[in-house]
């Protein structure tokens, strides 16, 4: 415990010096404030965005006024869309990235499909999605499905088609086959590889739902930073780009701990 | 039914269009029969045992193992790899269930029989540890006793010692003679160790290198546990080496021969 203190104190030196130089930087006001105010302004700003707006009146319960202030609206808009964008593509990508790289006949019938479609950013689809979904949630989710779905679909594929032979013998030798050959030797072994994907598939879902609350959604941490550029809030802006850090921090920290429980199995992570 | 435990008649077995693998191999294995399969690489002796598994079946020929010819892999013909071959995301204990539950056998016979087992090869304490945090030594004990639970009459060994230090290998060696002769399975091994050979095997079948074929057949009647530094133990040693070393020396020619015209 002690040593992750350690850790996590060295981890903050360099955000701690770049904040330092950020800080020198405004002092001396060597750029225009409008275009980067000092981190002060933007820690104030950041305080201001959290706390709810009136003081608690005492109507209603005091969590939900706890929790009404526009950064925390902002962030759990946001992350109820990735959740479910998230869901739905990685939930649509594990079976059918199960089936191709099980199946040599399914793999034939579908790569050629994948592999057109996959080259098209997700944010390509943003005319097309509000012209089929409108404008709010339905758009939005639809995106981040789509950013989701292929990295699980490829990593799925690769991870089935890698399982290394030996295990299928050993499985052969022992009697498995059919659904239990794939259940408990194919789908485990290819665990590792499908974990990489789920991680490269939050990642690129947390990009794109900022990308499609720019547009399509009128709340979120997307809308706010690009609504607080119309009115040249540059602190603002500054404040809910370091809230989509620390979330995509939050995220990788809890991806990391999951990867670890379901890959305590696996080998170089013994640490 | 003739007598023979397992019965290899005409097996040859070609890779591609020229690499002849095996030709025309003939055993007749009795039941109970320890049999060390040795040559240098090369010679056939892995890819005859993955005949018998049923991993990779003969170009021509015919494998009959416990009265039935063999078509596929199954539990009836365990097999110990030299790769150890356990799954990773199954602790000790599961891997050694492992065999037990696809034969659908109910839970507390599988959990007595794998209490058993464990014990049988000092795998108590490690239970609960996944393989990697197990050394190699103790991986193929693990894998030992997964093919025990499947309590086949035949267990077919793959060089099983073969990346082991040599204490842990003796040390294994003697587990396994102890094993066999409580349970009196019919063993294949196969190995590139003369000594390995000797101290284990009731009958050692040499083979050439390509095309593979059985160079000699020998017993060995030594009784048990061997002493390596017997004297008899060291003239089959002598003859056994002649015979591997000249096999041997074909394989070197041959690498030689197709490194001339690369």
């Amino acid at each position: 415990m002690k040593l992750a203190w350690r850790d996590i104190g060295v981890g903050l030196l360099a955000p701690a010096t770049l904040v330092l130089v950020w800080h020198f930087v405004t002092y001396h006001g060597w750029v225009n404030p409008q275009a980067l105010p000092s981190p002060e302004a933007v820690a104030r700003k950041w305080v201001e965005y959290l706390l709810p707006l009136q003081p608690y009146d005492g109507n209603g319960h005091w969590l939900s006024w706890a929790f009404s202030g526009e950064l925390i609206q902002d962030a759990m808009g946001s992350m109820f869309r990735v959740l479910v964008g998230f869901a739905l593509g990685a939930g649509l990508a594990l079976p059918l990235g199960l089936a191709m790289g099980a199946s040599a006949h399914a793999y034939r019938l579908f790569n050629v499909l994948v592999q057109i479609i996959r080259p098209v950013p997700p944010i390509a689809y943003i005319p097309l999605s509000m012209l089929w979904f409108g404008l709010g949630n339905p758009p939005a989710i639809f995106l981040i499905s789509l950013g989701a779905f292929f990295p699980v679909l490829i990593n799925t594929i690769a991870g089935v088609r890698q399982v290394d032979g030996i295990y299928l013998r050993a499985a052969r030798n022992l009697g498995a086959s059919g659904p239990t050959m794939f259940l408990r030797v194919i789908l485990p072994a290819a665990v590792p590889s499908i974990l990489a994907g789920v991680r490269i598939g939050i990642g690129t879902a947390f990009i794109v739902v900022i990308v499609a609350e720019m547009v399509a959604v009128n709340n979120g941490l997307g809308f706010r930073i690009s609504e607080a550029r119309e009115y040249f809030w540059s602190d603002k802006i500054i404040a809910g780009m370091i809230t989509i850090g620390l979330l995509g921090l939050a995220i990788d920290v809890a991806m990391d701990r999951l990867n670890n429980y379901l890959l305590r199995w696996h080998r170089g992570l013994e640490s | 039914m003739s007598a023979a435990h397992i019965e290899v008649k005409g097996v040859s077995k070609v890779f591609g269009t020229s690499v002849v693998a095996l030709q025309d191999i003939n055993l007749e294995i009795p039941r109970g029969q320890f049999v060390c399969l040795l040559g240098p690489s090369g010679c056939g002796k892995s890819t005859l045992l993955n005949a018998i598994a049923g991993f990779a079946p003969p170009s021509s020929g015919s494998i009959i193992a416990d009265g039935k010819p063999v078509a596929e892999p199954g539990p009836e013909r365990g097999m110990v790899f030299q790769e150890y071959a356990l799954f990773p995301w199954m602790t000790v204990a599961d891997n050694v269930a492992f065999g037990l539950e696809i034969k659908g056998m109910p839970k507390a016979q599988i959990d007595a029989t794998v209490e058993r087992l464990l014990k049988t090869l000092s795998l108590q304490d490690f239970r609960n540890r996944f393989p990697k945090d197990l050394s190699g030594g103790m991986r193929q004990r693990v894998a030992i006793a997964r093919v025990l639970a499947l309590d086949s009459p035949i267990m077919l060994m793959d060089e099983p010692f073969g990346a082991l230090d040599a204490l842990t290998r003796r040390n294994l060696q003697d587990e396994l003679l102890r094993i066999w002769s409580e349970l009196k399975k019919t063993i294949i091994f196969v190995t590139h160790s003369i000594e390995e050979a000797i101290y284990l095997a009731d009958r050692i079948v040499v083979m050439t290198y390509r095309p593979g074929t059985v160079k000699r057949d020998i017993l060995v009647d030594m009784p048990r546990l061997r002493d390596p530094s017997a004297p008899e133990f060291n003239a089959l040693k002598r003859e056994l080496g002649q015979l591997v070393m000249e096999e041997q020396q074909r394989h070197h020619n041959d690498e030689l021969r197709a490194a001339a015209v690369d």
